[in-house]
């Protein structure tokens, strides 16, 4: 997915950007409410990420702007404030949605991922590895031609491998990924999402390996 | 509650009888005042029929031969006739000899100027003596005539008394009514310092705006040191409320800058120690911001609370659109929000208010919720408007249920989950603020179950 991110903060600008890329997204960043109107004007995002107190004006601003110019692109505004009037009234000014910072990613993404969902017509990339696709942001996967319908969890554990087949996860990596941090699960509990996994894709050419000691890899072909 | 204050005395009372007394005080000089003028005019009255009756004996005299003859009107005593039979007396002397009458009568010691009146005992008697003299001239006589009339005085303590009966009964008709008078007074008087009272009772807690009702002149200082008390209250509050506000401002977007480095640099380093420890940045970073927000979002309701805003809203619909914006977070859980709802539930309330205590609710039920569970939130509209949201998580301890809305209070079960406790805290204060309650109970299965009604 391609992000703009408005943040006059350069250290979290560049937080959030190295975080983004690792998740293999392409980010573009804005210091500036001008910057970002001419951003948004050349580069075709999936999803603007905009911050509220910005040097040149408020993040309200570029919000009241982007909706007149009849923009679709979602935006999902980063605030610091709590209160729920801001909250609100960022929504009445077309928001998409809000995560209060500091946010969690894996938050912020599946935020990403609903605000997309909604957006109907959007063009959503479908990826494919051997005899199965695999569609992110609407969560539909398919093996062998047939529709499989996976929970959060297993889709997003889906995408972790799907991203990098062949590439070795380390069993409590895969679960920091997918439980919360205030979750207190230990790292055999992925054992029951890996093995959901490989039921949901019986019959097909991508197999997921057990590396004893080591963690699991996707394989294909 | 607050310390009750000294009392010495009573404002009311003490002006009561103050009020009492002068009435009483002055009902008694009215009634001898009056008494003893009546007495006086009744006095006057009788002193002046003496005095004719006197002067008509003393006409009657006359010299002939050198004798005094008198020939008695019969007006001298028929005009001192009186209805209580009043007796008279008479005595005449001829140059200190007695020529007719009582010669016991009590004469004036000064035969050659008597006074005109006075009062004596005779015969056992109140009597009331007048006396005159008269110098009768012959071919070569010269003598003295002195004629007393007395008169008792039953018919004038008669008057007398009926007056001081009147009198008496006067006063103290008018002593009743100032009674009544100084009640009433003293009620009226202390109104306005009942009133500002109630006025100040009956305000909210977080309400310091300053009276502007109009009060007698005597209680303007009191009002306007209030006034000034309140509004150095008011101003040492909003001005908290701002730092507070601007403090968590400042302080989460360096923490989001840490909790964004923290999760990347999670899924780069592999040794198991290192990314505990970034694991317990995360979750520290978590329970700040979250206690800060939650701080803030109870300061905001308190204040709040006492300018609710009064909204016709559907409670659905609220309800509603949180539940589709907790849906993401709720997912990555596999967790399924089911949410079951009576339309219309239509309410008068404080939407912002509202929405902030139910999130609450929610926020709870994910946090204790296990993976792959389902939270039921229902909207009824009878009785009473209501959200009860149920998780099958692991249930209130059922010895804690009391005071776990207690602010900061927390379950024991509670422990290794990210919260601040002012989440149910948030939750009563709003339910309270809408004249409503919050029920914490565990579902049969052993889930909590939160029912919050307005």
């Amino acid at each position: 997915m391609k992000f703009l991110l408005v943040e006059d903060n350069p250290d979290l600008a560049a937080a959030v950007c190295v975080r983004l890329q690792l998740d293999g997204h392409t980010i573009d960043h804005a210091g500036t409410i001008s910057d970002a109107i001419a951003f948004s004007e050349i580069g075709d995002y999936d999803l603007i990420l905009l911050d509220i107190m910005l040097p040149d004006g408020d993040g309200r601003s570029f919000l009241k702007q982007h909706r007149d110019q009849k923009r679709d692109t979602p935006v999902i505004v980063l605030t610091a404030r709590s209160q729920v009037s801001d909250r609100i009234s960022m929504l009445d000014l077309g928001a998409d949605d809000y995560v209060t910072k500091p946010f969690d990613h894996e938050e912020l993404q599946a935020r990403c991922r609903a605000v997309l969902r909604r957006k109907a017509g959007a063009a959503q990339t479908v990826l494919q590895l051997a005899d199965v696709t695999f569609n992110p942001v609407a969560g539909h996967v398919t093996v062998c031609g047939k529709a499989v319908s996976l929970r959060n969890r297993e889709l997003r554990l889906l995408e972790l491998l799907f991203n990098a087949p062949g590439q070795i996860f380390p069993k409590q990596k895969l679960v920091d990924r997918l439980f919360s941090y205030d979750e207190d699960v230990s790292a055999n509990a992925i054992e029951v999402y890996i093995a959901r996994l490989r039921k949901h894709l019986e019959g097909s050419a991508l197999k997921i390996t057990t590396l004893r000691g080591l963690g699991y890899r996707l394989d294909h072909g | 509650m607050a310390e009750p204050g000294q009392v010495q005395g009573s404002l009311r009372n003490r002006l009561a009888v103050t009020l009492i007394g002068g009435a009483a005080l002055l009902a008694l000089l009215l009634f001898f005042v009056v008494r003893s003028y009546a007495a006086q005019i009744a006095q006057q009255g009788q002193d002046s029929i003496l005095t004719a009756s006197v002067s008509s004996i003393l006409d009657a005299a006359v010299l002939r031969d050198d004798q005094v003859e008198i020939d008695f009107p019969y007006a001298a005593f028929s005009m001192l006739t009186t209805p209580a039979d009043d007796q008279v007396f008479y005595a005449i002397y001829r140059d200190g000899e007695l020529l007719s009458g009582y010669a016991d009568l009590p004469q004036q010691a000064d035969r050659a100027a008597p006074k005109q009146f006075q009062t004596a005992q005779y015969d056992g008697k109140t009597v009331r003596i007048s006396t005159a003299a008269r110098t009768l001239l012959g071919a070569d006589v010269r003598t003295r005539i002195t004629v007393s009339v007395a008169q008792t005085q039953d018919a004038l303590s008669e008057t007398l008394n009926q007056i001081s009966t009147n009198v008496a009964s006067f006063g103290f008709g008018f002593f009743m009514l100032a009674v009544l008078l100084s009640f009433w007074v003293s009620s009226v008087t202390i109104a306005p310092l009942k009133r500002l009272t109630t006025s100040v009772t009956r305000r909210g807690p977080q309400d310091l705006r300053p009276l502007t009702k109009p009060v007698p002149s005597e209680m303007l200082p009191l009002v306007n040191s209030l006034n000034t008390l309140m509004r150095r209250l008011n101003q040492s509050l909003s001005q908290s409320e701002d730092f507070i506000a601007e403090a968590a401002h400042r302080v989460r977007t360096p923490l989001a800058t840490v909790r964004s480095y923290a999760e990347t640099t999670l899924q780069r380093v592999d040794k198991e120690e290192n990314r505990q420890a970034l694991r317990s940045m995360v979750r520290a970073i978590d329970e700040s911001s979250r206690a800060a927000g939650q701080l803030l979002d109870h300061a905001m309701i308190t204040f709040r609370a006492d300018h609710l805003e009064h909204e016709d809203l559907d409670l659905g619909d609220l309800v509603q659109e949180l539940v589709q914006r907790l849906t993401p977070v709720a997912e990555m859980k596999d967790i399924d929000l089911v949410l079951q709802i009576d339309r219309p539930v239509r309410l008068i309330g404080d939407a912002i208010l509202l929405q902030n205590a139910i999130r609450n609710l929610i926020d709870n039920a994910l946090k204790y919720s296990p993976s792959e569970s389902v939270i039921e939130i229902s909207v009824t509209a009878s009785p009473h408007p209501q959200v009860a949201v149920r998780d099958q998580g692991a249930g209130f301890p059922s010895d804690e249920i009391a005071d776990l809305a207690q602010r900061f209070s927390r379950g024991n079960n509670a422990r290794g989950t990210i919260g601040s406790g002012l989440g149910l805290t948030i939750a009563q204060d709003v339910a309270a603020a809408h004249g409503g309650s919050l029920t914490l109970s565990n579902t049969a299965g052993g889930g909590a179950c939160v029912i919050f009604s307005v």
